[in-house]
């Protein structure tokens, strides 16, 4: 981990106040994190992906992880149904083997990839990232994984190709939720190519020191933690190099309530709610006494301005929301 | 001739302990389960609950007509003035855990989000009828007035559905809130089916 500010450092990579003060105050968390028997309490049951810590800027929040269980218990994945406990109790009849990443469109080099040999593509790295659910939760989360610009910079794209297209598995036999009709499968998202470049954005394939449990996506999906967490593809099945902005599923059942960037801003309200605040899982210790834990001020850009800020330079964020 | 056991002044116990039970429910689990995100799951417990108390409430007059059970009448006030008791502690449960106590910001959230708005509104419109469900007030306004007051209360079941669609709608998400219309339409359609229907 980088403690040291280099000199050659600019000045948009200056940690802001408002995060280096939140930094400290969670720094006891950090040390909570070293010896976190009650988060790692449900974890050991997955084969162990080895990972080193991530030295790439903003990878390693000190704030305090959240809890394997919840984790692992309360997330959305409406392929296995739309209520958020749904994930861990159906996710189970999901194969994750043989699985094949087709690396297709705009580029010289497109492939299959089996998912044994994406393992192994790139050095496993660690990275800690808050995630911001569009609901207004949020989780702190420890995810093993490399970034997806290793994939992207190996496929040789050529001058046509401006966005990344992210397919999930849907397939009924697996997944009881692609029957019901509440999106279009398969679930599509997308990124333009400097976000998809950008090397916080991860292709994940573990969480906790262990592979991804299939609940959060397993084998392998994306995180982008700048973004709501709906923007983070889960079971990758394919991911295509396109000229135009891909319509993503969320935009498609809903335009005015889920727009392509979805970056997290505490200023652009959702219709239904607000996103000035956040409710962070786990906060406030267990039983009764966790309900009265304040909300916390949601960060722009989920705390990741000095890192993604430069990409939206001169972009009105409230019309592409 | 064998009076009704519902009759009884020991039913009328019975029910108001089993209207306590979804609370209690809801508690216990909160404090000896781990939840993973308990504001929020008792805020929706104290929702389905009130939806489910209308449903109930409304429920009474066709089951007493159906079943040939007049002795049902007289829960039906217990039951009604208990929904309002679960609605009010949700709206409570939001103000303070959603919201931070904080009226203005509430207020803001009323006029930005239709959704918030309709559960607003339900409320509102439950608040005189819980207010009038002791018997000096039917006396006071006069058995008819009375009656007409408290049909107010098919508005506030519509409204309220409403709240839960559009809540729901924005996760395209409409399993449950269809159950719920699909009830609610039988309950009010048998009414109007009943007003309506040769004799």
């Amino acid at each position: 981990m980088h403690l040291i500010q280099r000199p050659d450092e600019p000045a948009s990579e200056i940690t802001p106040r408002e995060v280096y003060e939140s930094r400290r105050r969670l720094l006891t968390g950090a040390a909570a994190l070293a010896l976190m028997p009650q988060a790692f309490a449900q974890s050991g049951k997955l084969p162990k992906l080895p990972a080193v810590k991530s030295a790439v800027p903003g990878a390693q929040t000190m704030e305090k992880p959240t809890s394997y269980s919840d984790v692992t218990s309360y997330n959305n994945f409406y392929e296995f149904g739309t209520d958020k406990a749904d994930p861990a109790e159906n996710a189970h009849t999901l194969r994750t083997r043989p699985w094949t990443v087709s690396v297709e469109g705009e580029c010289a080099k497109p492939g299959k990839y089996d998912i044994d040999a994406l393992l192994k593509l790139a050095p496993m790295e660690e990275r800690i990232y808050r995630l911001r659910c569009v609901e207004g939760w949020s989780m702190v989360i420890p995810w093993e994984g490399y970034s997806l610009a290793e994939l992207i910079k190996r496929a040789e794209l050529n001058s046509r190709a401006k966005y990344v297209e992210f397919t999930s598995l849907a397939d009924k036999s697996q997944m009881p939720g692609v029957r019901a009709n509440v999106l279009d499968w398969p679930y599509i998202e997308g990124l333009r190519m400097d976000e998809a470049m950008h090397p916080l954005t991860l292709l994940t394939f573990g969480l906790y020191g262990e592979v991804l449990p299939n609940q959060n996506g397993a084998p392998v999906r994306l995180t982008v933690p700048w973004k709501y967490g709906f923007k983070s593809a889960k079971s990758i099945v394919k991911i295509r190099f396109v000229e135009k902005q891909p319509m993503s599923s969320w935009t498609k059942a809903a335009q005015q309530e889920y727009g392509f960037f979805s970056n997290v801003n505490p200023n652009v309200d959702h219709p239904r709610w607000s996103q000035a605040t956040e409710r962070r899982i786990g906060e406030g210790g267990g039983g009764l006494s966790a309900l009265f834990a304040k909300r916390r001020a949601t960060l722009m850009f989920n705390g990741y301005e000095p890192q993604v800020g430069q990409l939206y330079a001169g972009m009105d964020l409230k019309k592409n929301y | 001739m064998q009076r009704s056991p519902l009759l009884h002044w020991s039913a009328k116990v019975l029910l108001f302990i089993a209207c306590c039970l979804p609370l209690a429910w809801i508690i216990f689990r909160l404090a000896t389960q781990p939840v993973t995100n308990p504001a929020e799951y008792l805020i929706r417990g104290l929702g389905d609950w009130t939806l489910r108390g209308l449903c109930i409430t409304l429920a009474v007059t066709p089951v007493r007509t159906i079943l040939k059970q007049p002795a049902l009448a007289r829960f039906r006030r217990m039951l009604g003035v208990w929904t309002f008791v679960y609605g009010t502690l949700h709206l409570l449960a939001y103000t303070w855990l959603d919201k931070s106590l904080d009226l203005n910001e509430v207020l803001r959230d009323i006029a930005k989000r239709p959704f918030i708005l309709m559960g607003f509104a339900a409320w509102l419109l439950m608040a005189p009828l819980a207010a009038t469900s002791f018997n000096r007030a039917i006396k006071a306004l006069g058995a008819k007035r009375w009656q007409t007051l408290h049909k107010l209360v098919y508005v506030v079941i519509v409204v309220g559905l409403l709240h839960f669609i559009w809540l729901r709608a924005g996760k395209h998400n409409f399993a449950e809130p269809a159950v719920y219309g699909a009830i609610i339409a039988v309950l009010l359609g048998w009414r109007v089916w009943r007003r309506f229907k040769p004799v």
